[in-house]
């Protein structure tokens, strides 16, 4: 599904990925991990084309992603900060999303899942965080792509909009879909995630099951496994 | 890019600013014609007035609309659609939408008050043609200067300072080398300065056309012997054309290798 090969990126004299190898497999949630500044945002836009690696090729479904911009039609991106344009409603941003995408989309039913009504006819300058990020979620659930990819889900969401949201990736993942999820909530981690790829320092740094993990650091508890390999490396 | 375009066009058109701009060019039409009460004149003032605030518009326009649609650019770029179809999209929305407010805004009183009757329809077209052109090169300069910058205020500065340079400095440093080189033959000179500068290749375009040159004396005459032939028109608008097309290319080529 998605291929890196020795990834390097600097922004000015700040190594952000120092080749870094990288293969998902199609069908299953991937969590990205790492400390602060590890890169996994990173990692993530050059994966969608938004930043331009210094070296190393990433190929998506086959094909390689330098320069080309059509293989996003098969990508839903969440962004981490839900940014949109402030004089827009939230009507109008979905159907000019519509628009450019050109694919069929069911924004009624993830609009009825998450209370959206209410708000359709506001500008988004309007909104709380919580209910951007509900739109975020709408725009990015609404077409049927084989590759989604979520930047910290999880922000300011409230609790039941946290549970549809996992159901949604639950009932997203049956159909087959690729997940790729950031986020620094490992509660939330545990539960949906199939494998978990950990980054430190621009590289990869453990690949594999939460189990793996667990024996690998010798805790009984994720969020403790997790933190024990930030420090375990520290050490060395 | 038409998408983009066409979402960029709406969003300007709604903004209040476009019709402020578009009824500043109206009420300007209408007063200068009620004070002129001929056509020819009102032509050299608007003129002159178009020549140093269609450039500081546009300025001002560009490096605004890149910054404020910051957050949209971001969305885009995660959808489906070429990098530089985003760009080229957002910059001919802003300058079609300021290029329409200006051709709008001058046109309708002009016409009302028989512009397609009189013989200065030609000078007034010129007039618009440059003007259309202003725009377009310093709405293309403002967002070369916000796309290097991320920061708001620098870029800001710089693209003032961009105009400042090219409608106030430069004219300045011309007239200096014009008397500090006086002893030497400056006719060569003083024509490429010209064409150097899209504001003063504008100015002085629409002056010959007006055939007023004689109030510039000697230089006027050499100057007429160049731009005033077929040729000399030929060249201007073409480097008008390169005044537009080098910063468009500029701007696809570094929003092609950015990071965002």
């Amino acid at each position: 599904m998605i291929h890196v090969e020795s990834l390097h990126k600097k922004f000015g004299k700040n190594e952000v990925l120092s080749g870094l190898e990288l293969d998902i497999h199609q069908g299953g949630i991937f969590a990205i991990l790492g400390p602060n500044g590890s890169g996994k945002t990173t990692l993530i836009k050059t994966i969608l084309g938004m930043v331009i690696p210094n070296k190393g090729t990433i190929s998506v479904m086959d094909s390689l992603v330098k320069n080309k911009w059509k293989y996003r039609q098969d990508i839903n991106y969440l962004p981490q900060i839900a940014n949109f344009p402030g004089n827009l409603k939230v009507r109008e941003l979905i159907e000019m999303i519509k628009d450019i995408r050109q694919k069929p989309s069911e924004e009624q039913k993830l609009i009825s899942l998450f209370g959206l009504e209410p708000f359709l006819d506001k500008k988004l300058s309007n909104l709380s965080g919580g209910t951007k990020q509900k739109v975020n979620i709408v725009l990015t659930f609404m077409f049927d792509s084989p590759l989604i990819i979520l930047d910290e889900p999880t922000n300011g969401l409230d609790p039941l909009a946290l549970i549809r949201l996992k159901e949604l990736i639950a009932e997203e993942k049956a159909r087959g879909k690729t997940f790729l999820i950031t986020s620094h909530i490992m509660q939330f981690v545990e539960e949906v995630s199939d494998e978990v790829v950990y980054l430190l320092e621009g590289e990869i740094y453990f690949k594999g099951s939460i189990a793996e993990l667990k024996i690998k650091t010798g805790q009984t508890n994720f969020e403790h496994a997790i933190a024990a390999i930030s420090t375990h490396n520290k050490h060395d | 890019m038409i998408k983009i375009l066409k979402y960029s066009f709406y969003d300007l058109m709604r903004s209040r600013w476009s019709y402020v701009y578009f009824l500043f060019y109206l009420l300007l039409g209408f007063v200068l014609l009620f004070l002129n009460n001929e056509l020819s004149k009102a032509v050299i003032t608007l003129m002159n007035v178009i020549i140093v605030l269609v450039p500081l518009i546009g300025t001002i326009f560009g490096v605004m609309y890149y910054y404020n649609s910051k957050e949209f650019t971001e969305l885009l770029l995660a959808q489906p659609i070429k990098r530089s179809s985003i760009f080229l999209g957002q910059y001919f929305g802003v300058a079609g939408s300021l290029t329409m407010s200006l051709v709008l805004g001058l046109g309708i009183p002009f016409a009302l008050y028989g512009l397609f009757e009189s013989n200065a329809i030609w000078d007034f077209s010129l007039l618009l043609i440059t003007g259309a052109f202003l725009t377009l090169i310093f709405t293309a300069v403002a967002f070369n200067i916000a796309l290097s910058n991320e920061n708001r205020i620098k870029g800001f500065g710089y693209a003032v300072l961009a105009w400042l340079f090219l409608a106030v400095i430069y004219d300045g440093l011309f007239l200096m080398s014009l008397i500090v080189f006086e002893e030497y033959p400056l006719d060569s000179f003083s024509l490429v300065a010209t064409m150097f500068n899209p504001i003063d290749l504008s100015r002085t375009l629409i002056l010959l056309k007006l055939d007023i040159s004689a109030l510039l004396g000697y230089t006027g005459a050499i100057f007429k012997q160049f731009f005033g032939t077929n040729l000399g028109l030929v060249i201007s608008i073409c480097t008008l054309l390169l005044w537009t097309i080098i910063p468009v290319w500029r701007l696809g080529y570094v929003a092609k290798r950015k990071d965002f």
